[in-house]
C-alpha cells in the first residue's frame, strides 16, 4: 500500500467521466431547446429553466470534487449511516415536504426543491453492497434474504407513500445485483410470467385468462402422471398450491383492475395496449410525443429548429419527456446516438464492476449499472410509446437538480470506487 | 464474466428493440408523414357557407342563418368572477361548473364549445364584455333555416359531428357540424363545401410569431354547392296535409326519368325544430318516441306487404311465361281450394260467378282465385316448384323489388321478396307451389317499401323498364351527369304485354274498385289493395287492427308524368283512404288545383287516431298524433 494519495484525480475511469459530460452537455442543449424562446434566448438567464439548470450542472462540479475526495473505504464504512440518514429524509419529507402534483416528495430550500428519492436510490445501493460484501453472507439463508429484501423494499415503500410509483418501480433494478450474486433466475421467470399474466388479464378479462391457466396447469399435471404415476404423490402440495396461486393472481389483478384502479390509471394501460385509441383526450402525451419523435426524420430539423418543441405540443417535454426534444431536432441519427452512449456507460460499468477486487465495488457497481438501465428502459420505453406513461426522469439528461445530482452521485461514487482499486494495485 | 451475461445480453437486446422503434418511427412512419401536420403550427379554419336546397322549382327549401358560441379554452382562463359571469351568460353557477368541467374533461389547451348558439340580442352584450374573461371568446357559426315547413324527412338537419367521429375523421373538428339524415347527410361533400386553412407558426408562448411558409400550404375556403331536389315542394306539402292525422308513406316518382317527385312520410315533424337551441330538448322527444316514431321515414324504411297491386306482376310474369294468355279464364267459386281441409281455402270477393274471369276483369275486379291459379302455374311450370320459385324470383326482382333500389338516400330497406332457398329452409326441402300461394295475392312473406312500389308502379307505366329513383337534379344549378341514374333498367317483362295490364288497372278508375276517385280530363290507372293486419295480442286482449289501405297509380295512361304508391296504415280498404289521396294528389300534381274540396276536407280532416290507439298498451300516457 502507498501513502495517501494527493491527487484526487489519480486512477479515475476517465471514460466514465467523458461519457458522463456528453451526455450532461448534450441533454443541457436539448434543455435549452425545448424551454426557450425566440424572445428569450440569453444563455445565463437564470429565471428560465435551462438557465437553472445551467446551475444545477455547474454544481455538480463540486460534488464531484467532494465525492471524490473521500477516501473509498469512506463509503464503505459509512454505507449504514448514508442509508439510514436518507431513509430519515424520505420519511422526514412527510412533515417538512411540500406536495407538487399529489406528490409528497419535495423538500424547499429557497425556493430550491430537493428530491431525497433520487438520493435514495445511491445510498441504497451502498447499503446493498455493504451487506452483501460481508464476508459471512449467503443468499442462499433466508436470513440474509429477509435482510436483503428489508434494504430494499424500505425507501420502496416510503417513496410508493408519497406517491412515485415510477420511482418505486427502480427498486425491481436490485434483481439484477442479486442474480449477480447468485439468486436464481427462477424468480426472474416467474416475475416475467406474473408480468405477462398481467397484461393478458387486463386485455382479455379475469375469466378467460384464469380458464386457460387452469387448463394448462391440468394438462401439465395430467401429462406428468402419465409420463410418472407417481408425480402427485410427490408434488400434490405444489400442485394445489400452483391451482391457488394462479386463482388468487388473475382474480386479484382482475378486481384490482375493474374496482381500485382509479379510471385515469386504467386509461394509461388502456391505450397502451390498443383497447382504446385516443389522440386528444389522455393519450395526448403519447401520442404528440410519438408524433414529435417521428417528424425529425433521418437527420432531425437541427438544432432549436424543432417546431413541436417550439410549440410546446409534448406536456412535461424539458423533463420526463426530453427524449422527444432529441428525437425530433437530431433524428434518427441522434436519439440512437443517445441510446448507445447509453450502451456504452453501462457496459463500461458492468465491465468495471467486474474487475473490482473486492466486492463491495462490484456490487455497488451492479447496483448503479442496474439503476441507471432501469430508468433508461421505462423514460425511453414511455417517449417512444412502448410502455404506458410512468413518469420518471432520463438519466443526466432531464430538467432538475435532484436527479441529475443524484445520478452524479451514483456514478462518482462509483468512480472513486474504481479509482482507488487502480490506486491499491 | 458469465454471471454478467444476463445483463448484458438485456441491455444489448433493449438497446436494440429501442433503435428498431425509433427506426420504425422516424424512418418508416417519419417518411409518409406530412410536414404540415407534424409541425408545431397553429390552424386556424375559415368555415364556408353551407349550400342551399332548393325543389324542382327553384322554391328555396334550406338556406342559412348566423349564430354564436361561447368557446372556452381551460388553459387560458384567469381567476374569474363567476357570479357576475354567470348572470351574464345567463346560465346558473352549477351550470358553469359542469360546462367548465367538461371542456376541461376533454382538453386543457383545445377550444372546446361553452355555451351553443346565442341569441342574437345576447351577442351584441356579450362582445363588449367578454374580452374582459380570459380564456373565453365568441365564434361565429352558420345554422340552417327552413323557409318551408316541409319534407323533414327528405331534407335531414345537421347537427355537431359525434366525438368519435372528430377523433377518428381527418376532415373533423371537435364541434364542427355535419349532415344527419337526408340529403344533408347523403350529400354532406357537396353542400358542405371545404373549409379554409391558414396555417400561422407558433413559438411555445403559443403566440402566433407568422405565417407557416409564407402562406405557402394555405388553402381557401370553398363554398358548398347549392343541390336542387327533384322533389315537387307543393306537392309535398299537400302530401304531408292529407296525411295528417295518419300513418303510412306515399311517394310520387316521375317514371321517364327516376325522379322522386314526393316522399311522404306521416307523422313528421317541422324541421325548423331541429335548429338552434331548442335542438336538443326536440331531438330527444322526436327521436325517443317510440310510438309515433316521426324520425321513421315510412316511405323508405317501412316494409309491408304489398297487396293486390302485387297481383298485376304476377298476371304479367304469367304472360311472359306463357302459362297463361289474355283469353285464359278461371271460374271463381267465392274463392281458391289449395287442399283438402276445411281451412285451405282462399275467398274471393270479385264476386263474379258461373262465367270465366279473364285476366283483365281479374286485375280490374282483384279477383284472388284467378292469380292463386296463375301463380301456382308459374311455379309448376316446370313439375320442379324449386326452379319456377327461381324463375319467379327473378322476374319479379327485375321491377326492384327485394333488394336496395340504389336511390341517393341514406335510409332504406331491403325488403323481401323470397326464392326456392327462403322456402328450403323453411320447409326442409319439402314444399309445393301451394304452400306459398299467398304470394299470388301480394300477402304471405312478400315486403315491400312504398318506394319500391312506386318504382315497380313506374316500371308498369313505361311499359317495362324504369330509372333509378333519385332525389337530386341539379347541383350548382348543373344537371347532374350520374349513369347510375340516366341508365335504363330493364325488366325481364316483354313490353308488349304491358297493355293490358295498364287497360286493367284503367278500368280500376273506371269500373273498378276506384271508380269514385276518377278525374275529369286525366286518365288515372291503378290498383287498389287491402293487406289484411295480423290480430295481435295486447294486454291480454285480442285485437284486430284494421288493414292497410294501398293503392299504387300512375297517370296519365298515355305518356305517364307520375307514378306513385301509397300506404296508410290500418286505413281499411284501398279505395277508402289510399285511392281518395292519390286521386286528389294527381289532379293536384297535373293540374295545378284541386276540384274536389268537399273530397279534399275530408281527407285532411280523416284522423285514424282511434285506430292506432288500440294498438297501444296503455291508452292514458299516449302522446298525442299531431304532426
Amino acid at each position: 500500500m502507498r501513502q495517501e494519495r494527493n491527487n484526487i484525480f489519480e486512477g479515475i475511469d476517465w471514460l466514465l467521466v467523458f461519457i458522463y459530460f456528453i451526455l450532461v452537455g448534450f441533454g443541457w442543449m436539448n434543455i435549452y431547446a425545448s424551454s426557450s424562446t425566440d424572445e428569450t434566448r440569453e444563455i445565463f438567464d437564470f429565471s428560465t429553466k435551462y438557465g437553472k439548470q445551467l446551475i444545477f450542472i455547474s454544481l455538480t462540479i463540486p460534488v464531484i470534487i467532494l465525492i471524490l475526495f473521500f477516501n473509498s473505504k469512506f463509503y464503505e464504512q459509512f454505507a449504514s449511516v448514508l442509508y439510514i440518514l436518507s431513509l430519515i429524509l424520505l420519511v422526514g419529507v412527510f412533515i417538512f415536504g411540500k406536495t407538487i402534483n399529489g406528490a409528497t416528495s419535495w423538500y424547499n430550500f429557497g425556493g430550491i426543491g430537493l428530491q431525497p428519492s433520487e438520493f435514495a436510490k445511491a445510498f441504497t445501493a451502498l447499503a446493498l453492497a455493504k451487506l452483501m460484501s460481508d464476508r459471512k453472507y449467503n443468499l442462499k439463508l433466508i436470513k440474509n434474504q429477509i435482510k436483503t429484501f428489508v434494504i430494499i423494499f424500505l425507501p420502496a415503500f416510503f417513496i410508493a407513500l408519497q406517491p412515485d410509483m415510477g420511482s418505486v418501480l427502480i427498486y425491481f433494478a436490485f434483481f439484477f445485483v442479486l442474480n449477480r450474486e447468485g439468486l436464481s433466475l427462477v424468480y426472474l421467470l416467474f416475475g416475467a410470467i406474473s408480468i405477462l399474466l398481467f397484461i393478458l388479464t387486463i386485455y382479455f378479462g379475469a375469466q378467460p385468462i384464469l380458464f386457460i391457466c387452469l387448463s394448462i396447469i391440468t394438462l401439465v399435471t395430467a401429462y406428468a402422471m402419465y409420463k410418472n404415476k407417481r408425480f402427485l404423490r410427490f408434488n400434490a402440495f405444489k400442485v394445489v398450491g400452483l391451482y391457488l396461486f394462479t386463482s388468487l393472481f388473475v382474480f386479484g389483478i382482475g378486481y384490482t383492475y375493474d374496482n381500485i384502479l382509479e379510471q385515469h390509471q386504467k386509461n394509461r394501460f388502456d391505450i397502451l395496449l390498443g383497447k382504446v385509441t385516443d389522440t386528444k383526450g389522455i393519450g395526448y402525451n403519447s401520442y404528440q410525443s410519438e408524433l414529435t419523435i417521428s417528424s425529425g426524420g433521418f437527420f432531425g430539423k437541427g438544432f432549436l429548429q424543432g417546431d413541436r418543441t417550439q410549440g410546446n405540443f409534448v406536456p412535461e417535454q424539458h423533463t420526463d419527456y426530453i427524449y422527444s426534444t432529441v428525437g425530433e431536432e437530431w433524428g434518427f441519427l441522434g436519439s440512437s446516438l443517445v441510446i448507445i452512449l447509453f450502451m456504452l456507460l453501462l457496459y463500461r460499468i458492468i465491465y468495471l464492476s467486474e474487475r473490482q477486487t473486492n466486492k463491495f465495488g462490484r456490487i455497488y457497481g451492479y447496483g448503479i449499472a442496474s439503476i441507471i438501465f432501469f430508468h433508461l428502459i421505462v423514460n425511453i420505453g414511455m417517449v417512444i410509446g412502448l410502455l404506458p406513461t410512468i413518469g420518471i426522469p432520463l438519466p443526466f439528461f432531464s430538467y432538475g437538480g435532484s436527479s441529475l445530482w443524484g445520478f452524479t452521485l451514483l456514478l462518482f461514487i462509483f468512480i472513486r470506487l474504481d479509482a482507488h482499486k487502480k490506486y491499491d494495485w | 464474466m458469465k454471471r454478467s451475461f444476463l445483463l448484458l445480453f438485456l441491455i444489448t437486446l433493449i438497446g436494440l428493440i429501442y433503435i428498431v422503434r425509433l427506426f420504425q418511427l422516424q424512418i418508416i412512419r417519419g417518411a409518409d408523414q406530412n410536414p404540415i401536420q407534424s409541425s408545431a403550427i397553429k390552424i386556424e379554419y375559415d368555415y364556408p357557407e353551407r349550400g342551399y336546397i332548393y325543389d324542382r322549382n327553384n322554391k328555396l327549401l334550406v338556406a342559412n342563418q348566423l349564430s354564436y358560441d361561447v368557446m372556452v379554452v381551460p388553459k387560458d382562463v384567469e381567476p374569474l368572477d363567476t357570479l357576475e359571469f354567470c348572470s351574464l351568460l345567463k346560465i346558473t353557477k352549477e351550470d358553469f361548473k359542469r360546462r367548465y368541467q367538461k371542456a376541461e374533461n376533454f382538453a386543457r389547451w383545445l377550444p372546446s364549445k361553452f355555451l351553443k348558439q346565442l341569441a342574437k340580442e345576447d351577442f351584441a352584450y356579450l362582445q363588449e364584455k367578454l374580452p374582459k374573461y380570459k380564456g373565453f371568446y365568441i365564434q361565429k357559426r352558420i345554422i340552417r333555416n327552413y323557409p318551408i315547413e316541409t319534407g323533414a324527412n327528405i331534407l335531414g338537419f345537421i347537427a355537431e359531428v359525434n366525438e368519435k367521429k372528430a377523433r377518428t375523421n381527418d376532415y373533423y373538428e371537435q364541434g364542427e357540424l355535419i349532415g344527419k339524415l337526408g340529403v344533408e347527410k347523403q350529400y354532406e361533400g357537396v353542400l358542405r363545401g371545404v373549409k379554409g386553412k391558414k396555417r400561422f407558426k407558433r413559438n411555445n408562448l403559443n403566440k402566433i410569431t407568422g405565417s407557416y411558409k409564407d402562406g405557402k400550404y394555405d388553402t381557401l375556403a370553398v363554398t358548398g354547392k347549392d343541390l336542387t331536389l327533384t322533389i315537387d315542394s307543393d306537392l309535398q306539402q299537400y302530401g304531408e296535409l292529407l296525411m295528417k292525422g295518419k300513418r303510412g308513406g306515399i311517394v310520387a316518382i316521375e317514371p321517364k326519368t327516376g325522379e322522386i317527385l314526393a316522399l311522404i312520410t306521416a307523422p313528421s315533424y317541422d324541421p325548423n325544430l331541429l335548429v338552434g337551441r331548442k335542438r336538443s330538448p326536440n331531438s330527444v322527444k322526436l327521436f325517443n318516441d317510440t310510438i309515433n316514431m316521426p324520425t321513421f321515414d315510412r316511405g323508405l324504411q317501412a316494409m309491408y306487404p304489398p297487396g293486390s297491386p302485387f297481383k298485376i306482376l304476377n298476371g304479367l310474369i304469367g304472360l311472359q311465361e306463357e302459362v297463361i294468355d289474355k283469353k285464359f279464364g278461371v271460374y271463381c267459386h267465392h274463392g281458391y281450394r289449395y287442399g283438402a281441409r276445411k281451412n285451405e281455402f282462399m275467398k274471393c270477393h270479385c264476386g263474379i260467378t258461373g262465367r270465366p274471369i279473364r285476366l283483365k276483369t281479374a286485375i280490374a275486379k282483384s279477383c284472388n282465385s284467378y292469380f292463386a291459379t296463375t301463380y301456382k302455374k308459374i311455379i309448376d311450370k316446370t313439375g320442379d316448384p324449386k326452379v319456377g320459385m327461381e324463375n319467379w324470383n327473378k322476374h319479379v326482382e327485375s321491377f326492384g323489388l327485394g333488394n336496395y333500389l340504389g336511390y341517393d338516400l341514406p335510409a332504406g330497406r331491403k325488403g323481401m321478396i323470397p326464392d326456392a332457398n327462403f322456402y328450403n329452409k323453411w320447409y326442409k326441402n319439402r314444399w309445393q307451389s301451394t304452400y306459398t300461394v299467398s304470394n299470388s295475392i301480394g300477402q304471405g312473406e312478400i315486403l315491400a317499401t312504398p318506394m319500391q312500389l312506386a318504382n315497380m308502379t313506374a316500371a308498369i307505366a313505361n311499359k317495362g323498364y324504369f330509372y333509378t329513383p333519385h332525389i337530386v337534379k341539379k347541383i350548382d344549378n348543373e344537371v347532374i351527369v350520374d349513369s347510375a341514374y340516366s341508365t335504363r333498367r330493364n325488366t325481364t317483362i316483354d313490353p308488349k304485354h304491358f297493355p293490358i295490364a295498364i287497360e286493367a288497372m284503367h278500368e280500376v278508375f273506371t269500373y273498378g274498385t276506384a271508380k269514385w276517385y276518377q278525374i275529369k280530363g286525366i286518365e288515372i290507372c291503378g290498383k287498389t289493395g287491402t293487406a289484411e293486419n295480423k290480430i295481435k295480442i295486447i294486454d291480454g286482449e285480442k285485437v284486430q287492427a284494421q288493414d292497410h289501405s294501398i293503392l299504387i297509380a300512375f297517370a296519365p295512361k298515355d305518356n305517364p308524368t307520375i307514378a306513385m304508391a301509397v300506404y296508410i296504415e290500418n286505413g281499411g280498404y284501398g279505395s277508402t283512404i289510399a285511392a281518395p289521396i292519390t286521386s286528389l294528389m294527381i289532379e293536384k300534381y297535373i293540374k295545378g288545383s284541386v276540384t274536389k274540396k268537399h273530397l279534399e276536407d275530408r281527407m285532411i280532416n280523416m284522423s285514424l287516431q282511434k285506430e292506432y290507439d288500440k294498438l297501444i298498451k296503455k291508452k292514458d300516457t299516449l302522446a298525442s298524433g299531431k304532426k
